[in-house]
């Protein structure tokens, strides 16, 4: 998880081209066949969750033979029995450092979105604008934002989390931006005909097809965006300020040589991102059930 | 709508289908009766550093109330361009284009025209149902008259059955089916269509043919129908109008006329009078040393 370094793909959604005739009628038929039979469907989940699960504990169980066998020290690789014992044991701070965080991230994300998305709207509406943060974007892009950190807390104060939650933001601004701004750009000169001969108006146009256009680019930007506001709120406290969230926990934990400690709270780490990402995934697949 | 003069809103559901209200009175009744009156109509594009392209020169062109024309010609004759200009979706240069007796923008504004493209354009993120609904919803018409509007629709053109699907789960076909069902909404007394079937494969393309007859006798609509299919342009028109590139003219028109739009059937294809249409329409795009079977003259398809 302290991977850090910023993700800026531009993901390109499926295309809603249409399709060879035949592959669409073998589409339909397997929709069909979905729909009515619940056994098929648990099956299904079946097949899908039960691999990876096994592959997991199978890993769990290698690494704890590993450090019994070898008897190696808890610096070079804590057991995965003294990770769970900590995890149960400090359960409650987990918890407490976990939703710290998770708290910046998730302003940071919803900051950012918002001014992602807003700021694409306003560049492909007005030309100036777009030339005007082109630049500006591609410089925020191009820094790893983390870095802004030691800087951000001398000006907003070692105890205040504005500094995390600007960091998150600014990490989660940039692949929604992009992302939407693509979409917008990318209504189909035939449906643009089409609203045209139905003399539709702008606010119609805009309704109707520019947005459902973009929809799909947005939702895209905002699942990069939820895993890189989640990096960046959490190596934000490594360099400092208030010391309840994940981050601090995991420096303190090792620094005072607990090292199954720190990874309980990294385990808190991992299943913060997860449920970033998971949201996301959600919110995404219910915005595009038409593919 | 009962006169081709008031703004085709979608009527009442209740409402029947509109009668073919016959060429027949509108002989003496001047410009306002026909449907679409092209007057020395000129497009010139100009390219990125000056350079000009002749689209369109001195185009005339009358299409009569409920009569079904197709434009004809190889590529870049400039069909797709006058289709385009009768639409308001461009603009002529010279000339003058009036759709019913208003002007091409009027008409637009006030939807005198169904309009179709060679993709069927549907919104990826509506159901069929919603795609059909579209104009409808767009020109503030109630729910329930659109859901009642949206399933006689359905039903003419045989996808009552697929209301709720998404467009990227039919078939190319029925894609261009339920294009055409939504240019029928508003029950429009005109029809533009842009090679609607030109994506399609070589029977579906036939049944789409035999389909669109059939929803025309229904409507009475006048059809301006761009195509590069000599067999296509004769099966379907009244009058195939043949055009020629650089730049871009009409050059003869053929009367067609086989028979009511109703009774034209499968058979039809095999008739010696359907012959008789390909090979005039043919000649006159290529003169009539073209004229044996032997096809195979660049741009234009003999399919």
């Amino acid at each position: 998880m302290t991977d850090a370094a910023p993700d800026l793909r531009v993901e390109e959604p499926p295309q809603a081209t249409p399709r060879d005739p035949e592959v669409a009628v073998t589409g339909l038929e397997t929709r069909a066949r979905r729909g009515p039979r619940p056994a098929g469907w648990f099956a299904r989940f079946v097949r899908l969750v039960v691999p990876p699960v096994v592959l997991f504990v199978v890993l769990v169980l290698l690494v704890e033979l590993l450090v019994v066998a070898a008897d190696l020290p808890p610096f070079v690789l804590a057991s995965p029995s003294a990770i769970w014992a900590q995890l149960m044991q400090y359960a409650p701070q987990v918890l407490a450092a976990t939703i710290a965080t998770g708290l910046n991230a998730l302003i940071g994300l919803l900051i950012g979105a918002v001014l992602g998305a807003l700021l694409a709207i306003a560049a492909s509406s007005i030309r100036a604008i777009d030339g005007m943060l082109a630049p500006v974007v591609a410089a925020v892009a191009v820094v790893p934002i983390v870095a802004l950190a030691p800087v951000l807390y001398t000006m907003f104060g070692s105890t205040s989390e504005v500094a995390r939650i600007l960091i998150a933001s600014l990490a989660a601004f940039v692949p929604v931006f992009l992302n939407t701004l693509r979409g917008l750009r990318q209504v189909r000169p035939v449906h643009r005909d089409l609203m045209r001969a139905y003399a539709a108006s702008s606010r119609q146009q805009t309704m109707f097809v520019t947005i459902p256009s973009a929809l799909p680019h947005f939702f895209t930007g905002l699942r990069i965006a939820s895993s890189l506001a989640v990096i960046s709120a959490l190596v934000a406290e490594y360099f400092g300020g208030p010391r309840e969230g994940l981050g601090s926990a995991i420096t303190t934990a090792a620094a005072s040589s607990a090292y199954a400690r720190a990874w309980a709270f990294v385990i808190g780490a991992i299943l913060l991102g997860l449920a970033f990402f998971a949201l996301t995934s959600v919110i995404e697949r219910i915005a595009s059930r038409h593919r | 709508m009962s006169s081709p003069s008031s703004a085709s809103r979608a009527a009442p559901a209740a409402a029947p289908e509109p009668t073919p209200s016959a060429a027949a009175d509108a002989a003496g009744a001047g410009v306002a009766n026909e449907a679409v009156v092209v007057r020395g109509v000129e497009r010139i594009f100009t390219g990125a550093k000056g350079a000009t392209v002749t689209a369109l020169t001195s185009i005339d062109l009358t299409v009569h109330d409920g009569e079904f024309v197709s434009l004809i010609g190889p590529s870049g004759c400039g069909k797709s361009t006058l289709l385009r200009l009768i639409a308001d979706l461009d603009e002529p240069t010279a000339g003058d284009i009036r759709v019913f007796g208003r002007t091409a923008k009027q008409a637009r504004v006030d939807q005198a025209y169904g309009i179709a493209f060679q993709q069927a354009g549907l919104l990826p993120w509506r159901t069929v149902a919603a795609n059909i609904e579209l104009p409808l919803q767009l020109h503030g018409v109630g729910a329930a008259e659109r859901r009642s509007r949206v399933a006689e629709l359905l039903d003419l053109v045989g996808l009552t059955d697929f209301a709720r699907n998404y467009p990227d789960q039919l078939s190319g076909g029925m894609q261009q089916r339920v294009a055409i069902a939504r240019s029928l909404a508003e029950q429009p007394r005109l029809l533009l269509m842009d090679e609607p079937f030109g994506a399609l494969d070589e029977m579906t393309r036939e049944r789409m043919q035999t389909e669109l007859l059939r929803i025309r006798a229904e409507t009475g609509a006048a059809v301006v129908f761009v195509t590069h299919s000599i067999p296509e342009a004769v099966y379907l028109s009244d009058r195939v109008v043949v055009m020629s590139p650089r730049p871009g003219r009409i050059t003869d028109e053929v009367d067609v006329r086989l028979g009511d739009a109703a009774e034209r059937g499968e058979d039809l294809r095999e008739d010696a009078a359907f012959f008789a249409g390909v090979t005039a329409v043919r000649e006159a795009l290529h003169g009539p040393q073209a004229a044996p079977a032997s096809g195979g003259v660049r741009g234009v398809d003999v399919r």
